[in-house]
């Protein structure tokens, strides 16, 4: 037996600024993205025929143009599908991967040409002709209510107190409304599956999916074939943000069907166009509030009703328009509130995730009521926010009857306000405010508070697979899926960890059903708290095999069995990793676990609107300071201060680019990026050269991004860490605001400024008219 | 003058030289790379031009300087590389676990990259920006990365990185500097002064061997489609998949993109990139310094040209505006024969030009302000950097010493179906006093000069009122008030 100086610590375990496992692979152009794989000899290429009008029958189609383009293998339509023409994630059966009949949305795919090229089968698609005879259509989500259009599926309504009583108490009543625009994702990698078929029924697909196990199950309910037949396989996506939860379905049914019937590999990939156009978005909502409160400005009674433009179909939108609820309180005690959700169906595509799933419109309604309150009374709306912060006696139950328990959004502000010169700086801008007429200035600090954990209980778990080669190697494989937000490397960190072992004996492979079954969609920024943990287990599994082993094997007590760095511990004696299991093989010791992992404690009843959705609550704050030209409404935010909690950090290097990314990322949903659609129901933004998200000289000029250092997580989570993919998107509500203040400086700040989002130079120029008007009137 | 012909192209692609003899017209650079060559690195984000993932680098000579620059390979079309270096993210770092480019090193050691699917394309734009500029300010990091879209990171990190290159590698160490003369020297054997041409009939494409040759080609056949940077005519392949065989490249034309500047203003051939003419139109205009700089992206710069940009007639194109308020004009050529129009009267309506079949643009002449003139650009866009234009107002303002206006030129673009002068409000300010006064009454006659549209862009409502209101900032910024514009220059860290 060798016996080793134990070195202090391992390479690359938690808490470690590690660098992402990929990056010297991105950064040479070899990671290897689905498009990049090579092709097997005779691979086909699919693509989409799509509707050409928004609500419409479908008369007649001629193909005969698309069969006889050059390259052309054949089509495919929904009365190819030896399954089932549905995709519907929510089950409502509504979402056909191909029309039939009739369209409901502009860009909606009818059929699909396979060809040798995939230029072959774009060209060949374009050259379809189809009748159609008009219906009306609504694009609009207003429109729709007033046109009496349905539900895509049932409303959800959050009611605790007495509204009618709260707002008979309230000195001040304000009722409003507030537009919030949707959002592309516009991942730098497009939608893309591609399929292999296999012997019988079997077939294997490489899909840029969020939700491997969802996609397997969709293209099986397609195909009519058992899960059992579909091996879905993803080692990353370039970005999904949610875009590639449900949406890669369509994608990897017809790639799949196209692969049985003619035997062939078959991959899709939509052109940039088509993929906007035919792919779910964010939700845009329409809030209409109405908010009692005192004179010191504490809220009295709430009660807003969140309509949302869900598209033609139900997809996710019971789940997104329930998180909006669930975040319109963000960090604040409501005494009497009712919220109500009405998911409208409308003639565009179907909504579907996006980074925050619903919660960020909720909280930018929650802030826009704030914000009223704050005008109505002339105060800093920061005031009014801390007025109104969840604590004290009996202030600590949100709408939905979950108690506030591990409330930190008192420091994180404190924290914030100080190390940003709020105070002093607000002072600033005002004396700027009054001696600068064209260029204006506002800042703002505002909160977030976002609740952990699927709304949905039974996708809070999760299983991993840990293999320890007889060479001492670790291979690792879980259900989350690879985006770029360093899943992968978090979770090789935990297992590095719990074995005690350098982080590059560790491998993570591609997420694949084959290996780790009935998987979660990696989703609601839940991968790294259920696959850690569940990685965890699984180590833990074969740890507790090799202490019985080690403790039988050389007489010691299974206390005297230790992992220690790199090493194994037997009493007094050391032992390398490697030599450890090469002993533990010959021993037979079984060197492989399954591990899983439930998330305990949550509970929800929708039907009710009572329980306790989340684990636990991330928090943060962010102070921003913009300028805006009174002229033309162009705008720059001059600095943003960053607090945010994730509790202990699995890899702050990691958590700080999220923060830093999901901040520029709503920056964009709240400013540049709008969704435009014609009067005939097309999308007219939809490509970057129409479609404008934030480029690197649009990112706050001072950029100050701290994690709040102190914070643990009081709940068992893995490493006390909290998730951190989707809160800091909220953060730049104080852009918003921000713009909006300055907005409201033309007239003395008297007139609540009532900007919609996103705020566009356009729409900041239309405010500041409206709003010196209306101080000239006034 | 007999023309000699070649038949194939050639050009270097990282460290081997190509020679292709079939070649569609429309075969894009990206689409060979990845399909042809199996070379895999370079991405297609948007097949466009707007997002940069298929960045690369592309090495010319220039009067007898190797430079390389950061284009598009989306939207370049192979023919047009004849003669030039291409240089992909494939081939920084040494294969098989080398060791990485200083630039590759960089991005990993500051977490530059999440999804990573961006990335090959920002390490082409820092790598063409480090050629140039080894120790970048930050400024002219975000100016080199206007084409470069991330939707991950926030590009904090990536601008880290960039600041660190030059602390991580040394430039003098570069393969591409080292082998700077051997490339060059191969580059300038592969000049042979020869017309190419590839292809027959309806899928042809033509190289001419001289702009004479250009003429020749064009004016015997005027149906063709004379391609500069492509970088609009791409788009019409990538996303209307239009066909525009025969197709005429004029990029490798040096001649086209000569320089010429005399007592009384400049000449730019009509073939020079932004890029090229930035120096010399921002040197005497340095008006346009801002506008320059936001045209496209870095990429774009690179690849279009200002002929172009006038040529296909846009009511959108950044430059028209501009020139027309300096009383620009442009030489219209077809065989022998030249024609100078105002650059004001070449656009007649939307979608036509007085251009003649078998004409192409050859220069762009742009007058000296006389010293009296005051003259600004403005660009309104919905997102700061890489957008078109909303509304993009050019004024020129000439006072006498009463401080009356002796001369007025407005014009904009995004506001009409051609780019347009402001003939209305010109008139109620020429002869008045240049105050508030006169600037109200021209503001308002603005609504008779335009209907603007509402589109996705703008509405008509936000066109005209800012359209108004930039004759206003012109007008104050001539009178020298303070803080009339957003200060760009706030300290960019902490």
């Amino acid at each position: 037996m060798n016996v080793m100086q134990p070195i202090d610590r391992i390479r690359g375990g938690v808490h470690e600024k590690e660098r992402h496992e990929s990056g010297h692979k991105h950064v040479t152009g070899t990671a290897e993205y689905i498009d990049d794989i090579p092709e097997p000899a005779g691979t086909l290429h699919a693509y989409l025929g799509l509707s050409e009008r928004a609500h419409a029958e479908i008369l007649s189609i001629d193909f005969d143009a698309v069969t006889s383009a050059p390259g052309v293998i054949g089509i495919l339509t929904a009365a190819d599908i030896p399954g089932d023409n549905d995709i519907s994630p929510a089950h409502s059966h509504d979402d056909p991967v191909f029309a039939t009949g009739k369209v409901e949305f502009h860009s909606q795919p009818i059929f699909a040409v396979i060809a040798e090229t995939r230029d072959a089968a774009r060209r060949a698609a374009a050259k379809v002709k189809i009748e159609y005879k008009d219906l009306p259509h609504v694009t609009d989500v207003m429109e729709a209510a007033a046109a009496d259009y349905p539900l895509v599926i049932d409303p959800l309504k959050l009611e605790r107190g007495d509204i009618a009583a709260g707002f008979a108490r309230a000195k001040n009543i304000v009722e409003g409304e507030m537009r919030i625009g949707g959002q592309d994702h516009f991942y730098l990698e497009g939608h893309i599956s591609f399929a292999i078929p296999g012997e019988d029924d079997e077939i294997t697909l490489y899909s840029s999916t969020q939700h491997p196990s969802e996609t397997q199950h969709m293209v099986g309910q397609v195909l009519g074939a058992a899960s059992n037949a579909v091996t879905v396989n993803v080692r990353r996506m370039g970005g999904a943000f949610g875009g590639k939860e449900t949406q890669a379905n369509l994608f990897a049914a017809v790639a799949a069907l196209a692969a049985k019937t003619y035997g062939r590999a078959v991959k899709i990939r939509p052109d940039r166009d088509d993929d906007m156009t035919s792919t779910g978005k964010r939700h845009d909502f329409h809030v209409g509030y109405k908010i009692g409160f005192d004179d010191e400005g504490r809220i009295e009674a709430v009660d807003a009703l969140f309509s949302a433009r869900c598209g033609f179909s139900a997809d996710l939108s019971g789940p997104v328009t329930d998180r909006a609820l669930f975040h319109a309180d963000n960090c604040y005690f409501y005494p009497q509130v009712r919220l109500r959700s009405r998911p409208l169906k409308t003639n565009t595509v179907s909504n579907t995730a996006f980074r925050g799933f619903g919660g960020p419109q909720g909280m930018v309604g929650g802030e826009r009521m704030i914000e009223e309150v704050a005008y109505a009374l002339g105060r800093d709306p920061l005031d009014i926010r801390k007025l109104n912060f969840y604590g004290g006696e009996g202030r600590n139950l949100t709408p939905y009857h979950q108690a506030v328990e591990d409330n930190i959004i008192e420091r994180i502000i404190e924290d914030l306000e100080t190390s940003s010169d709020y105070a002093a700086r607000r002072k600033e801008v005002l004396a700027f405010n009054r001696k600068s007429h064209i260029i204006k200035r506002g800042i703002a600090l505002t909160p977030v508070k976002f609740g952990i954990s699927f709304t949905k209980t039974e996708y809070n778990q999760a299983g991993a697979l840990v293999h320890v080669y007889s060479d001492g190697s670790i291979h690792l494989n879980h259900g989350g899926t690879e985006m770029g937000q360093g899943l992968y490397t978090k979770v090789a960190q935990v297992v590095a960890d719990e074995f005690q072992v350098d982080l590059d004996r560790i491998k993570v492979t591609a997420t694949t059903t084959g290996k780790v079954p009935n998987t979660s969609a990696t989703a609601a920024s839940s991968g790294s708290d259920l696959n850690g943990m569940a990685a965890a287990n699984a180590v833990q599994q074969i740890k507790a095999r090799l202490v019985t082993f080690a403790a039988e094997r050389w007489g010691v007590s299974e206390n005297d069995v230790a992992f220690e760095p790199n090493t194994i511990r037997v009493g007094a004696d050391r032992i390398p990793f490697s030599d450890f299991i090469r002993i533990a093989y010959g021993a037979r010791i079984q060197l492989s676990a399954a591990g899983f992992y439930k998330t305990p404690k949550i509970h929800w009843n929708r039907s009710e609107g009572r329980g306790r959705p989340f684990f636990y609550y991330a928090y943060g704050a962010s102070c921003s300071e913009v300028s805006i030209d009174t002229l033309t409404g162009e705008y720059q935010v001059d600095r943003t201060d960053v607090l945010h909690d994730v509790g202990k950090s699995l890899n702050p290097a990691l958590d700080i680019g999220q923060v830093e990314g999901a901040f520029v990322q709503g920056m964009g949903w709240l400013t540049t990026e709008e969704l435009w659609w014609d009067a005939k129901g097309r999308l007219r933004t939809h490509a970057p050269s129409t479609y404008k998200i934030p480029l690197a000289s649009d990112r706050p000029r001072i950029f100050n991004v701290k994690l709040a250092e102190w914070s643990v997580n009081r709940e068992e989570t893995i490493r006390r860490s909290k998730a951190v993919g989707e809160p800091p998107f909220m953060l730049p509500i104080s852009v918003l605001e921000a713009i909006s203040m300055a907005a409201a400086s033309v007239a003395e700040y008297r007139i609540p400024p009532r900007i919609d989002a996103p705020a566009t130079p356009e729409r900041v120029l239309l405010a500041v008219e409206r709003l010196r008007r209306a101080a000239k009137n006034g | 003058m007999t023309v000699q012909i070649r038949n194939s192209i050639r050009f270097l692609l990282n460290h081997r030289l190509v020679e292709l003899s079939t070649v569609s017209p429309v075969q894009t650079l990206l689409d060979f790379l990845r399909l042809d060559r199996n070379l895999r690195g370079t991405k297609e984000g948007c097949a466009e031009g707007d997002c940069g993932a298929c960045t690369v680098l592309v090495g010319r000579l220039l009067d007898g300087r190797l430079k390389y620059e950061s284009v598009n390979a989306c939207i370049r079309f192979v023919g047009s590389l004849d003669g030039c270096h291409v240089v992909t993210v494939d081939s920084l770092a040494v294969p098989g676990g080398g060791p990485l480019h200083p630039v590759q090193q960089a991005m990993v050691e500051t977490h530059a990259s999440q999804c990573g699917f961006c990335t090959p394309g920002f390490v082409m734009s820092l790598y063409g920006l480090w050629m140039e500029n080894p120790k970048p300010s930050v400024e002219e990091i975000e100016k080199a990365l206007q084409g470069n879209l991330c939707r991950c990171t926030g590009y904090a990190a990536i601008v880290r990185a960039a600041e660190a290159i030059s602390t991580i590698g040394d430039l003098g160490r570069d393969p591409l500097v080292l082998e700077r003369e051997a490339i060059g020297q191969k580059l300038a054997a592969l000049k042979d002064g020869k017309r190419v041409v590839i292809g027959e009939g309806a899928e042809r494409f033509m190289l001419p061997a001289t702009v004479d040759d250009l003429a020749e080609i064009y004016a015997a056949e005027p149906a063709a489609r004379i391609v500069a940077g492509s970088t609009d005519v791409g788009l019409w392949v990538t996303k209307l998949m239009r066909n525009i065989s025969p197709v005429v490249h004029l990029g490798h034309l040096d001649e086209l993109r000569r320089t010429i500047v005399d007592e009384t203003g400049i000449t730019l051939g009509a073939g020079a990139s932004y890029t090229e003419s930035f120096p010399v139109v921002t040197g005497h205009f340095p008006q346009l310094t801002e506008l320059w700089n936001r045209i496209g992206g870095e990429q774009v710069r690179n690849m279009g040209t200002i002929g172009g940009n006038i040529a296909n007639g846009s009511p959108i194109g950044d430059t028209p505006p501009a020139l027309i308020a300096l009383g620009a004009s442009i030489v219209l050529r077809k065989g022998g024969q030249r024609r100078t129009v105002s650059l004001e009267n070449f656009f007649i309506e939307y979608g036509k030009q007085d251009r003649l079949p078998g004409e192409f643009v050859e220069a762009v002449r742009i007058p000296f302000l006389n010293d009296n003139a005051r003259y600004a650009v403005y660009k309104i866009t919905k997102r700061l950097d890489e957008d078109i234009s909303a509304v993009c107002g050019a004024f020129r303002v000439t006072l006498n010493v009463d401080g009356k206006v002796v001369d007025a030129v407005i014009a904009y673009g995004g506001m009409a179906g051609t780019p347009k002068r402001a003939g209305n409000a010109e008139a109620v300010l020429i002869g008045a006093d240049w105050n508030e006064v006169s600037i109200e009454a021209a503001m308002a006659a603005l609504g008779s000069d335009y209907t603007p549209l509402t589109d996705w862009r703008a509405s008509a409502e936000y066109r005209l009122l800012v359209a108004r209101n930039l004759l206003r900032r012109f007008y104050l910024e001539t009178e020298g008030a303070d803080a009339v514009r957003l200060d760009r220059k706030i300290k960019l860290a902490v």
